[in-house]
């Protein structure tokens, strides 16, 4: 007893200890919290630099995935949790704006910015990078097999390409999502017939990003039996920067045939509601900035919307961007999204 | 038992003889309750029926939302008890193992069945799959590519590989406080081993198996990351669907009618098993049986078999870890098909560097010390608010069976609308690196309190009445005679709290963490790129986390609580 006793009143010491410190600092640096998904990342330099230049101190709360911050994000409107959320995407910009969780900026940055991304004219939701949702594959399978690489969507569907491909569940993963998206902007509404090709094709179904890349996709540490794998246009950029021995070339390329990608496009907004609106626009301002944006390629492996932004030499030499991505308008997205996951589920899962 | 006849013990001193004797009962009931139940309320009831209330709406009700509600609850029900027969057949066996008898390497072999628990499930597909996929070990060692399972039979699997554990620590801790004497008597009396089984030693262990299996059911009932990894996708459960629709189509009406059903049935669920033990109760003198070697053949045969068993279906998939951790199974670019295989640190050399200057950066010391004193802290927590419930448990009244199920909710409830019903709660608090260890004692909880409870009851009302009639202190009875008996089942909730919190079940879905990440958070960060370094740093960081739960496991078994021991 005696011991439980020592423990507890240690605990409530260290407790009120650390309540103590935090109330402390009343003249400290102003808090400023950026609400965002788990995938965020960001150099500590940069952060610094913002900090020091506006007297701030930057708190990122990560809540989860895509969808599930969008989510906390809305319920908690009437007391917003964050100043700023970052990281709402085109597949989901329209249940943000519909749910009018953000207050309007027309940030100076962005006439750097190419009218292409901003896909929320009231700039309520600000484009910050995008990225390609494409099919990586793995050079040196094709290279031995002397196959011919996949260059469309409709040569995924031939046999000599049998049971080679590895997608994600549109139901449980963002990045299957974007390739269905891309199927339904190609074929319209045809799309399913597409997927019941692709499915006496012998297309592997695995959950998510993780799965698909690093369990089943041949190229990957998982050394698994898929050469085709739905990732992203940067992967091969990826593979170059996290090799286990510098490398003379990418392991994996994309395949960039007309509508075999789709774009994803992240915004920023200021949080309705946020005491700190003055601090909060500086940030979103610095996001869009040089500085920012030529940091977060080799953070988040996406594509700087600043124009002015260089690229860093991983990205220009390894990472493709295709010429013509499939697009959706993010209002037919939230209209029929669920529609289109379970016709997918009756077709390829059934 | 000199001075006092029996039958003067009325229900008064039965249940207030583990605190003073002048409080009224019924207040000393509401003393035990107050903890756990006004953590329960804050932390559970409260955010849950606020979320549920905000986006619960009676128009979701139309027949096609409740057919898809039964449909997967039908496979929900189904694999969950499937999985719990399964894990039933392999768990009471071991804990027999683990109970009564005495070999080489039993501590750790124990300890590395506790592994599984804790470990990412990503991390766990992970590793089956270096072993048994289709480029995995074992096919690269045979030359072939035969070995394939089908995904159903993956999600049993895993199912029994996370939850065996339950029933070694559960079962095991009541086996080893029954007295020896009644099997000997039973066997002096003529009975062969089977009989003493079947009529004596099953009927007493049947409050701790089921308890044990409960908890089995329920953690398959809402089974969600082994479902979404395994199943291939073609596979939803109750957790599975609400989270598809919450966290995906942003439907969270029919979220929350999914969250009702599957909290329902939890209740269900729950008030049967409380029903089914409420009749089961027969206090004994507990007694150290001790553990001896195998004697007999038969004994042998048994003792060889499961610990064979046991090694290959835990040692062989976590084995994978480490070496996946050490070697690099690198093809050469562009002869691809002959792999090449060879030692390296690289990984673990390569977590202490912060190559991006990444501000999400962690150390792995930082994340070791992080895990550990959420962990430590949780033990705490946990302990303090479940060993006053179980107390009032063991002798139930009228309310305690009412309150009974209740304690179990929180296994049963979807950790995306408790998200959810958190942040419109608790706003900006959420922030606070304090509430992660409430957060872990909320799984934890059930856990403890469910280990405990057996225990409790088994205590013979008849010694305590003994002792204190003697002229012991209620605080002496409770240091001689409960303590004792307690040494092994709190053990054993230690144990879980501290794997339950070391694996994060969940509660990265509960609260926002911008500071002090764990490890899984950690491994969870390597997965999300490509790219052969990061896969390696999430194996070198599970290994590392695999290594802190055997170690710790271990020290726990071999920390004594105070006057423990001689009986």
């Amino acid at each position: 007893m005696k011991r439980i006793t020592l423990i507890l009143s240690t605990l409530i010491l260290l407790l009120s200890a650390c309540a103590s410190q935090q109330t402390a600092t009343p003249t400290g640096p102003q808090k400023l919290t950026v609400m965002t998904h788990d995938s965020f990342s960001v150099g500590d330099g940069v952060v610094q630099a913002f900090e020091q230049a506006n007297n701030a101190k930057l708190v990122f709360l990560k809540s989860g995935d895509a969808g599930t911050t969008l989510n906390k994000a809305i319920l908690a409107k009437n007391a917003p949790l964050a100043d700023v959320l970052f990281g709402v995407d085109n597949t989901f910009l329209s249940r943000a704006i519909d749910a009018d969780i953000f207050e309007i900026y027309d940030s100076p940055e962005l006439e750097n910015i190419s009218d292409e991304f901003k896909l929320d004219p009231s700039n309520r939701a600000l484009p910050v990078d995008f990225g390609d949702v494409c099919i990586n594959y793995d050079k040196s399978y094709f290279v031995d097999k002397k196959l011919t690489v996949p260059q469309s969507l409709e040569d995924l569907t031939k046999p000599e390409y049998k049971d080679l491909l590895v997608v994600e569940n549109p139901a449980t993963s963002s990045t299957g999502l974007a390739f269905l998206l891309a199927t339904v902007a190609h074929y319209g509404d045809r799309f399913t017939d597409y997927w019941r090709a692709l499915k006496e094709n012998g297309v592997v179904v695995v959950d998510g990003w993780e799965t698909a890349y690093f369990t089943n996709f041949s190229a990957s540490s998982g050394k698994g039996p898929q050469p085709l794998v739905v990732s992203y246009g940067t992967s091969p950029a990826a593979e170059m920067v996290f090799a286990e021995k510098p490398l003379d070339d990418a392991p994996t390329a994309s395949i960039l045939g007309p509508d075999t990608c789709f774009r994803q496009i992240e915004f920023v907004g200021i949080l309705k509601g946020t005491a700190q609106r003055g601090l909060a626009e500086k940030f979103v301002d610095f996001m869009l900035s040089r500085q920012f944006q030529e940091d977060m390629p080799l953070q988040m492996f996406v594509y700087p919307v600043n124009q002015n932004a260089a690229l860093p030499e991983a990205f220009t030499k390894y990472a493709q961007a295709p010429s013509q991505t499939a697009t959706l308008t993010s209002e037919a997205i939230a209209a029929n999204r669920d529609a289109w996951i379970q016709a997918w589920t009756e077709v390829v899962l059934k | 038992m000199a001075g006092k006849p029996n039958h003067k013990a009325t229900e008064t001193q039965r249940i207030s003889n583990f605190s003073a004797p002048s409080v009224a009962p019924w207040l000393k009931r509401i003393f035990l309750w107050l903890p756990p139940l006004a953590f329960l309320t804050i932390a559970f009831f409260w955010p849950l029926a606020r979320i549920l209330t905000l986006t619960f709406n009676i128009n979701t009700l139309s027949s096609e939302n409740i057919q898809l509600a039964f449909r997967v609850l039908g496979f929900t029900f189904y694999q969950a008890a499937l999985s719990t027969l399964l894990t039933l057949a392999l768990g009471l066996p071991s804990a027999v193992l683990f109970a009564r008898y005495e070999f080489h390497g039993k501590s750790f072999l124990r300890a590395l069945t506790a592994v599984p628990f804790m470990l990412p499930t990503v991390v766990v597909a992970a590793s089956f799959n270096s072993l048994l996929g289709q480029r995995g070990l074992l096919n690269n060692i045979l030359h072939s590519s035969a070995f394939t399972v089908h995904p159903f039979v993956a999600i049993l699997l895993a199912h029994i590989f996370y939850n065996t554990t339950i029933l070694i620590r559960i079962v095991g801790t009541a086996l080893s406080n029954l007295d020896p004497k009644l099997e000997q008597t039973a066997r002096s009396l003529g009975a062969d081993t089977f009989h003493v089984w079947w009529n004596v030693t099953l009927p007493l262990l049947r409050p701790a198996i089921f308890a044990a299996c409960l908890l089995v059911f329920l953690f398959d009932f809402t089974s969600f990351g082994v479902i979404l990894l395994l199943g291939g996708s073609r596979f939803a459960t109750l957790e599975v669907e609400i989270y598809n629709q919450a966290a995906r189509n942003l439907n969270l009406a029919l979220a929350a009618l999914l969250a009702i059903i599957q909290l329902v049935c939890t209740l269900i669920f729950s008030i049967f098993y409380t029903r089914l033990t409420a009749r089961l109760v027969t206090p004994l003198t507990p007694r150290t049986a001790q553990n001896r070697r195998a004697k007999t053949l038969r004994e042998k045969i048994f003792v060889t078999t499961f610990v064979l068993v046991l090694s290959v279906f835990f040692l062989l998939p976590l084995s994978s870890l480490p070496i996946r951790s050490l070697f690099r199974f690198e093809a050469d670019r562009g002869q691809r098909g002959e792999v090449q295989y060879g030692f390296t640190t690289d990984y673990y050399k390569e977590l202490f560097i912060n190559r991006r200057d990444s501000v999400f950066y962690v150390p792995p010391i930082q994340a070791t010390v992080n895990s550990l004193a959420y962990a430590s802290a949780t033990v705490i927590i946990s302990l303090l608010l479940g060993f006053p419930a179980a107390f009032a448990l063991a002798r139930p009244t009228r309310l305690e069976k009412i309150l009974d199920p209740l304690i179990m909710l929180p296994l049963g409830s979807s950790a995306v609308m408790l998200g959810l019903g958190f942040i419109i709660s608790f706003g900006r608090w959420l922030t606070s690196p304090w509430l992660v260890p409430f957060a872990h004692t909320l799984i934890a909880l059930p856990f403890v309190i469910r280990t405990l409870q057996p225990a409790i009851t088994s205590i013979p009302q008849r010694l305590r009445q003994a002792a204190s009639s003697l002229g012991a202190s209620p605080r002496e009875v409770w240091k001689s005679i409960d303590l004792p008996i307690l040494r092994r089942a709190t053990l054993a909730a230690a144990t879980f709290a501290f794997t339950i919190s070391l694996g994060e079940f969940g509660a990265t879905l509960l609260l926002a963490r911008p500071e002090y990440p764990t490890i899984p958070v950690a491994i969870e960060r390597f997965l999300s790129q490509p790219g052969g370094l990061n896969y390696g740093q999430a194996m070198a960081m599970a290994t590392i986390l695999m290594m802190l739960t055997v170690i710790s496991i271990l020290i726990i078994e071999k920390f004594r609580l105070p006057n423990a021991g001689e009986f």
